[in-house]
Parts: structure tokens; C-alpha cells; sequence
């Protein structure tokens, strides 16, 4: 079965959606991020939807669990790249994804994601990228 | 009002899911639909699949494409056998969800579409058409 | 009305038809001639041939004066082109419509020299003129749809071009709303406004409603639809330019901006952009 491939760069996991997921594809992406996020002690999770023509109520909840898990596992999680017609389409479908953080694109994700671990470790990750 | 062109598909696992909204996406497309317009028709087809997938034990999805005098649309139909749904008024409010979802899925998706009807009775299944105007 | 002697009017034209053909081309022109400028004389003959062979070979297989029935298929398509083409043209929809009318001058006379059973010919004469009144009816409601086509397409343009996305600094961008907010109009400037974000890569969008003479609760919801989709996307908008009247008349309808930052006038909504993009203005030092 095909799966995500999830990079690891320094603290943080770098996911990037290129396929249209089925439901079970974006189940078990949620167990295998939460699993790396354990394994790795990473302190940031980024995903990138650039390429996805389309979110769901499903993929949406997935996105907002995966978010709120790897928060109680100690990881932020920032979505970025999502597309002004998935955007409308979610907002008329009325999943607002409140707590749910994003990001324009990767560069800017990336910024949020280093201040947002800032905040949450003193400086952790400012100390890393200066080394 | 005429039926153009036709093409039914199944709807039994997951992956019949994916497949639905992309064949709903080139439909859209071929119809010259913009962008937005595209993204909300798949989106409300792959909420409507996925109920008939997880809760109608599966069925099948007709697409058709309509014109009537000089407009031109898309209608949809989703069909199960599945338990049906004995309140319908209750189904479609926002929150409300038998399955393990955000109970967005039915009214959500009325308000993607231009039409929106709804048929079920308890034990005989539930049929859902949405239809999209260009 | 039945009998298969619903098409015996299309054998006689079909007997004639190089002749029936000129002639009709000749009534059309008596009416369309003012306009050498709209049609080519070729294209005319062209249509015209092609339509009465549809006409001839949907009488042909027996079809009665039902357009709607699939036999007339090819005619009611071949006719809406037509129809469609000529509105985008410019054409009147007299113009467009005597393309239909204008058989029945030269069937009637053809019909006449032919058949010389008066209740035959009458009967004929009727379902012809039945016909065509049918087709020609046809054709101008698809004309008329084919022009509201057009007039939509225009304001969907004027939409767009009264939706200015400025960029005020990098990674700032305002868009001054003037005039009514209609859901439709929202529409387009929220897909305008989110598009533009993407492409200037924007993280924060100030929506000024100066210019906008009313705030009912369908548009503030209109608004905040953009608001939110705008946050899914990782950009922050701030609804700026509220007067003191509309902020009453929001509280009254008990309308709100919830979690959107608001201010009254678009300086205040750029001082706020700035802090938010952690950008500092201050006085430069005096020379003197």
C-alpha cells in the first residue's frame, strides 16, 4: 500500500500531500505522524497541501486531529499552501478549523513554526539554527 | 430540460471515494466550470460518496449532464440501499453525525450546490441528487 | 394528426428544394440585407442549406409538430447555434427569428402550386405553419437566453474590474470596497482578494468598507467568509474604514466581527498591519 513519505529536518517533520488521499491513506498518515513525532522528538510538524485540489470534512478533521495530537505529544503543527478554492469551498462547507495554525507557503511556515517553538522551549529552536 | 451525456459509477470501499471526485473534477471540467465552481462540486460529491460508502453499506453514483435552453449543468445522483435515514430535517443540521465524522456532510454539502433533494425511509435506502448551473 | 401525412409537406419542398432554397433565401434577405455588415452572403446560403436538411430529414422520419421530440433533435441543436452565434453577432431578434419565419412564404407557395386537394393543402399549411411558429419560438428564447449570457459575462467583467488589490507594502495589500456589497459581488472579490494573497505572497489583507453605504448581516457574513478562508490559508485580514453609523446600525442588527480585527479608518488598519508583519515606523532624524 502506497504510503506519505515524512522527512525529518533538524527538529521538525516535513510532510508534503502530492496525491488525492483516499480515507484510509489519511488515517494512516495520522498514526505515522504521531508515531515519528514520538520516535524523533521532534518539536514541529509542517504540512504541505499546495498540491491537494481539494479537502474534505474528512481530510479536514484529519488535518485538525493530527494537529491537536502532535500538540499533546509536544509538536506544533502548521499547514501551509492551501489553495484559495479549497479555502472558500472548506469555509461554505462550514469547517472552520479554528485552532488549526497555517501558513501562506513552506518559507513562511517554517518561520511561524521556529517562533511558535520559540515560544514554547525559550529560544530551542533560535539556539539550533545559530549552531 | 435534456440528458446529454451519462455515466454511473460503484461505490463500494474508500478508494471508490477518490475515484468518484475525480471523474466529478473532469466532468467539471469539460463543462468549463471555473475553478471554485469545480472545487465545491467535488467536494460535496466526495462528502455524498463517502455517506454512501460508510453509512448506505455502498451504492452508485450517477453523473448527467444537463442542458436546458441556452444553461448548461452537472447533476449528480447518489444512490444506496443502506438503513436509510428516519429524520431527515435532523440529518442535515450542522454537528449532527451518526458515523465518526463532523457531521458536516449533508448540510455542507447543500450549501455547495444549486439543488440539493433528499429522499430515505427507514430500510429502503437513501437517494441524494445535487445539480451545479454554469 | 397522427398519420404519417405529417410529412408530406417536406416531400414537396424536398421535390423542389434548390428552387425553395433561393426563394427562401430571398425573403431572408429582404430582411436582413441592412446588414452586409453582420452576415456573409456565403455563410447565409450555407446555414440555410444545412438547416433545411435537417428540417426535411426530421419530417422525413414521420416526426409530427412536437419539437421537443427526439427527431427534432439535430434541428433545435443546428438552430441554437445559429441562434447563439447571431446574438453574439449583434443580430436583432427580429433578424434572428426571421431566419425561421421566413420559410413560410415560399412553403405556402410552393405548397400551393403542388397540392391540388384543397383539404390536403390545408391541412399541410397548418402543420407547417405549426411547425415553424414552434421553431421560431425556440429560436428566439434561446436568443434571449444567449444575450442574458452576455449581460452576465459583462458584469462578471465589471466585477472584476471594480475589485482594485493594492499592494500597500510588502506583504500588505488593501482592497477598497466602493459600493454595494451583493452576495454575488462577494463572491468574486473574495476569490480576487484570496488569489491575489497566493500570488504576492501576503500574509496580511486590509478589507476597507469606506465606500460601502450598508452592512446588513448577509454581508457581514459575506465578509467574514473571507475572513476565514483567508486564515485557512495562513493570511491575517483586518476589516478597516467602519463609520460611527454603520457600527450602529451593526450593533442594532446585532451583526459582529467576531474575532476579526476591525478599526475605523485604513491609517489605523496599516499601523496595525505593520506591527503584525513586525515592521516599525518612525520620524527620521532632523538634519538640521
Amino acid at each position: 500500500m502506497e504510503t506519505i513519505p515524512i522527512l525529518k529536518v533538524g527538529d521538525c517533520l516535513l510532510i508534503s500531500i502530492q496525491v488525492d488521499m483516499h480515507d484510509r491513506l489519511a488515517m494512516s498518515l495520522q498514526n505515522h505522524i504521531t508515531e515519528q513525532v514520538v520516535k524523533h522528538h521532534a518539536r514541529g510538524v509542517m504540512i504541505d497541501i499546495s498540491a491537494l485540489e481539494m479537502v474534505d470534512s474528512f481530510i479536514g478533521r484529519v488535518l485538525g486531529s493530527i494537529a491537536a495530537m502532535t500538540r499533546v505529544l509536544g509538536a506544533e503543527t502548521v499547514v501551509v499552501g492551501m489553495r484559495p478554492a479549497v479555502a472558500i469551498t472548506l469555509v461554505e462547507l462550514g469547517l472552520s478549523l479554528g485552532t488549526l495554525r497555517t501558513a501562506l507557503n513552506v518559507e513562511v511556515g517554517m518561520e511561524l513554526l521556529g517562533s511558535l517553538i520559540d515560544a514554547s522551549t525559550g529560544g530551542a529552536f533560535r539556539e539550533r539554527q545559530a549552531d | 430540460m435534456n440528458v446529454k451525456r451519462t455515466e454511473e459509477l460503484v461505490l463500494a470501499q474508500s478508494e471508490d471515494i477518490v475515484r468518484a471526485r475525480q471523474t466529478v473534477r473532469a466532468w467539471m471540467i469539460r463543462e468549463g466550470f471555473s475553478l471554485v465552481d469545480q472545487t465545491k462540486m467535488v467536494t460535496a460529491a466526495s462528502e455524498l460518496a463517502r455517506n454512501a460508502v460508510d453509512y448506505g453499506g455502498g451504492g452508485v453514483v450517477l453523473l448527467e449532464q444537463l442542458l436546458e435552453g441556452a444553461r448548461a449543468g452537472l447533476r449528480i445522483t447518489f444512490t444506496d440501499r443502506g438503513p436509510g435515514i428516519p429524520d431527515l430535517e435532523l440529518a442535515q443540521t450542522d454537528g449532527y453525525s451518526t458515523g465518526t465524522g463532523l457531521g458536516m456532510g449533508l448540510g455542507g454539502s447543500r450549501r455547495l450546490v444549486n439543488e440539493f433533494t433528499i429522499a430515505s425511509s427507514p430500510g429502503q435506502g437513501t437517494v441524494v441528487t445535487i445539480t451545479r448551473w454554469r | 394528426m397522427t398519420t404519417p401525412s405529417a410529412g408530406k409537406w417536406a416531400k414537396v419542398l424536398a421535390e423542389d428544394k434548390d428552387a425553395f432554397l433561393e426563394h427562401w433565401l430571398r425573403e431572408q434577405k429582404a430582411v436582413i440585407s441592412a446588414r452586409p455588415d453582420l452576415m456573409v452572403d456565403s455563410e447565409l446560403r450555407r446555414e440555410s442549406a444545412e438547416f433545411l436538411d435537417l428540417l426535411l430529414a426530421a419530417a422525413d422520419e414521420g416526426a409530427a409538430a412536437d419539437i421537443s421530440a427526439e427527431p427534432w433533435a439535430p434541428s433545435r441543436e443546428y438552430l441554437a447555434g445559429i441562434s447563439r452565434s447571431r446574438a453574439v453577432q449583434g443580430f436583432t431578434p427580429t433578424e434572428t427569428a426571421t431566419f425561421v419565419f421566413s420559410l413560410k412564404q415560399p412553403a405556402f407557395a410552393l405548397l400551393q402550386a403542388k397540392l391540388k386537394d384543397e383539404a390536403v393543402l390545408l391541412s399541410e399549411v397548418w402543420t407547417f405553419n405549426v411547425l415553424v411558429d414552434k421553431l421560431g419560438l425556440y429560436t428566439t428564447e434561446i436568443f434571449l437566453t444567449s444575450r442574458e449570457d452576455i449581460i452576465r459575462r459583462q458584469q462578471a467583467e465589471m466585477l472584476e474590474l471594480s475589485t482594485p488589490v493594492v499592494q500597500l507594502w510588502e506583504g500588505i495589500l488593501a482592497l477598497p470596497l466602493i459600493g454595494t456589497l451583493d452576495s454575488e459581488r462577494t463572491q468574486v472579490i473574495m476569490e480576487i482578494l484570496l488569489q491575489s494573497i497566493v500570488d504576492r505572497s501576503s500574509g496580511v489583507a486590509i478589507i476597507d468598507i469606506t465606500g460601502v453605504p450598508a452592512v446588513d448581516t448577509m454581508v457581514a457574513q459575506n465578509l467574514m467568509k473571507t475572513v476565514a478562508a483567508a486564515r485557512l490559508m495562513g493570511a491575517q485580514c483586518i476589516i478597516s474604514g467602519i463609520r460611527p453609523q454603520i457600527a450602529q446600525t451593526m450593533v442594532h442588527l446585532g451583526v459582529s466581527f467576531e474575532g476579526v480585527v476591525t478599526t475605523a479608518s485604513l491609517a489605523d488598519a496599516l499601523a496595525h498591519a505593520f506591527r503584525l508583519s513586525n515592521l516599525h515606523v518612525s520620524q527620521a532624524q532632523s538634519r538640521s
